[in-house]
């Protein structure tokens, strides 16, 4: 039966902000954590318990680390049939259980799965979901959820509210808002849940896993990333970019232009259809700053940019610019670092 | 087999500008294109209708503006094409937009694959497809790279961040198309002479009347979630340009104050 929205229900029935987690393959996705640290921040100074769901099965080891993360209560529902994925069983599972228990807030993590799953869930409940945000924040005169994302290739940003349906959801962009610490101990309870699934409700299930088989880049928790564009002219340029990454201990990244080209994978592409990055120090090398790109890197706490034109919008957001050939100055900025560890010994 | 593709004319972002003072996305002259995964998910619909039996309908919710989405993929080779028109859809979320476009569907009825791209490159929400099968009760795959048929069943390859997925699916299914699943063709001359011959009247326009649909659940007032501000992206940088004589000078000042700075 087909749910619908503004049935002018009791908003006061519905409290505490719920976590999505992920789980692939057994293990918890990192931006459970994220998810946490931002549904903690959210139910500061309110009367909210935050809450992670974890469906799948055998995975209790897994799911009890989640409690040191500071949550009040982990659902964990557990059947046989969530042991793999599938948008059904776990979009099912998980919906029963948000609309037996109320929660205010539900956040899901904006990953390819998050986004399967997500709207799938808002469906099935007769609620608004809000995508890819890259902000939250409570209304302090109402208590509403504002939801801050971009639109328009990043061009436009967009604060959505969901006013008179419950919950609030939203999927929330990975590596944008900041991990909950891991605590010493354990506060919080798992309590097990079993759904009421049938084999049968499982239309499409996944029968293969195919690993991608490439060492992954770890570019959302990068502390230091250098990235190239197309101004480094071909693949080999990445040799380069690595050399000055290896020796401030950074990750490589590229822009989308050197990805089309073949030039490197696309694990590396940081923006909008890449990966969002927030790392302390982001050097920019041959990248033109494209909103798009711009998208996935604009959170960077130092941004670096080394272009030769003077007139490249990367300029416009960068703390320290370079104009010059990267070919001239990456070689002579890694003689100067050498010289830095010189005087540290 | 019936194929139905839900298309979606979009502006091209690349071209989109901000009006700096007003905060306000300049629309003018910004030319329309059919959304790029959209032409994925035409292109792989005529692709299955080469190798089966099958008809391909296109169908698209937006104002009669639309009708030139629609005829491009008439050009491209859709057999049908169904423009979704009516006030009473304007300013529809996605739950409002894939309720009309369920709707829609419903009528033109016995279908098997429905494909949908992932995301739209304006409102960017990648929610229409799977709120579209929610809608239906048919199961879904999304971030489809790769598609095929056997026994009956549709075996997909869906990208995953760590590796992909192969799905094997009961039909209907709704699937939503990523780029790297095929390189949409361009109209042949035929197509093109078809699709646009003067008076050629090759596009149904349907309006509320023409479903059977809730009416509370659709456009602005049947949307649960608004926009509430709309703002320009800002940004606070030092924004300082390193000089020198040559990059070797300037070398040497950036990584000095990167390490003052205690970041290296
Ligand atoms: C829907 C959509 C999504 C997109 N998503 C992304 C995304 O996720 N990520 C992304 O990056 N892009 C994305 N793009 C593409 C984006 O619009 C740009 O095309 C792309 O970022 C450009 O890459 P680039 O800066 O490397 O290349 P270019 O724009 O060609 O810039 C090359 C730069 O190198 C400089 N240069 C040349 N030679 C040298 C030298 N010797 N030394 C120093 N500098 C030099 C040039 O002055 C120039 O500024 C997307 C586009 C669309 C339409
Ligand atoms: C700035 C801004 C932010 C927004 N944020 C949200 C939000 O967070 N949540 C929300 O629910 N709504 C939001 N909306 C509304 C949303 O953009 C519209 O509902 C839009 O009609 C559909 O969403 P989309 O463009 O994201 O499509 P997507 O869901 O990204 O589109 C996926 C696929 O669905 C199909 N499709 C989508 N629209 C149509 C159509 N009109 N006709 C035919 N096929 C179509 C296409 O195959 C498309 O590739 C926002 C709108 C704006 C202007």
């Amino acid at each position: 039966m087909r749910r619908k929205v503004n049935q002018a229900i009791n908003l006061s029935d519905y409290k505490d902000i719920w976590v999505i987690g992920e789980q692939r393959e057994g293990k918890i996705h990192p931006v459970t954590t994220e998810l946490i640290g931002e549904a903690k921040k959210l139910a500061e100074g309110t009367a909210n318990q935050v809450m992670a769901v974890v469906a799948g099965h055998k995975i209790e080891e897994e799911v009890e680390k989640l409690l040191y993360y500071g949550v009040d209560k982990v659902y964990y529902i557990n059947s046989p049939l969530l042991e793999t994925f599938s948008t059904d069983g776990y979009s099912k599972a998980i919906a029963e259980l948000i609309l037996e228990k109320k929660p205010e807030i539900v956040l899901v993590g904006a990953t390819s799965i998050g986004r399967d799953i997500g709207p799938r869930l808002a469906a099935k409940i007769g609620t608004g979901l809000v995508a890819d945000c890259t902000k939250l924040e409570i209304d302090p005169s109402d208590g509403k959820l504002l939801q801050t994302r971009p639109a328009f290739g990043g061009n436009l940003m967009a604060t959505i509210i969901c006013p008179k349906n419950r919950p609030q959801m939203a999927t929330v962009r990975p590596g944008v808002m900041k991990k909950a610490v891991h605590e010493a101990n354990a506060v919080g309870i798992v309590e097990t849940v079993s759904p009421t699934l049938k084999a049968e409700d499982i239309a499409a299930r996944v029968v293969e896993m195919i690993q991608s088989g490439k060492k992954r880049v770890n570019l959302t928790d990068a502390k230091i990333i250098v990235s190239g564009g197309r101004g480094i002219k071909g693949p080999e340029g990445f040799d380069l970019i690595k050399a000055l990454a290896d020796k401030l201990g950074g990750e490589v990244g590229s822009s989308r232009a050197c990805v089309d080209c073949g030039w490197i994978d696309h694990m590396h592409q940081v923006g909008q259809t890449g990966t969002t990055v927030r790392p302390v120090v982001y050097i920019a090398c041959g990248i033109s700053g494209a909103i798009q790109h711009l998208a996935g890197m604009s959170d960077s706490d130092y941004i670096i940019a080394i272009n030769t034109d003077p007139e490249a919008p990367i300029f416009k957001v960068c703390d320290y610019g370079i104009v010059g050939d990267l070919k001239e100055v990456i070689p002579a900025m890694m003689e100067e670092v050498d010289k830095l560890n010189v005087f540290e010994l | 087999m019936k194929i139905i593709v839900c298309l979606k004319q979009v502006p091209d972002t690349n071209e989109v500008r901000i009006n700096q003072e007003t905060g306000t996305l300049i629309r003018d002259g910004v030319p329309s294109i059919i959304n790029p995964d959209d032409k994925n998910a035409l292109e792989e619909a005529l692709r299955i209708k080469a190798a089966h039996d099958c008809t391909v309908t296109v169908i698209s919710m937006g104002p009669p503006q639309a009708k030139d989405a629609l005829k491009e993929a008439l050009a491209m080779g859709a057999d049908e094409a169904i423009l979704l028109s009516d006030r009473a859809f304007g300013g529809s979320d996605t739950w409002a937009t894939a309720t009309v476009l369920a709707a829609a569907i419903e009528k033109i009825g016995s279908y098997d694959i429905i494909l949908c791209g992932r995301q739209a490159i304006d409102g960017d929400t990648a929610q229409v497809g799977p709120e579209i099968a929610e809608f239906l009760n048919i199961p879904q795959v999304t971030y489809a790279k790769k598609i095929d048929f056997k026994d009956g069943k549709a075996i997909v390859t869906r990208y995953t961040e760590t590796g992909d997925y192969v799905i094997e699916s009961k039909m209907p299914v709704l699937l939503t198309a990523i780029k790297e699943l095929n390189v949409p063709r361009y109209p042949t001359v035929k197509g093109i002479l078809n699709a646009y011959a003067p008076g050629s009247d090759n596009i149904s326009v349907w309006g509320i009347d023409d479903l059977t649909i809730d009416a509370t659940q659709i456009g602005l007032k049947g949307s649960p979630t608004n926009v509430y501000k709309s703002f320009v992206p800002t940004k606070s940088k030092t924004n300082e340009m390193i000089d020198g004589l040559n990059g070797k000078e300037k070398a040497a000042k950036l990584i000095g104050k990167l390490s003052d700075l205690k970041l290296i």
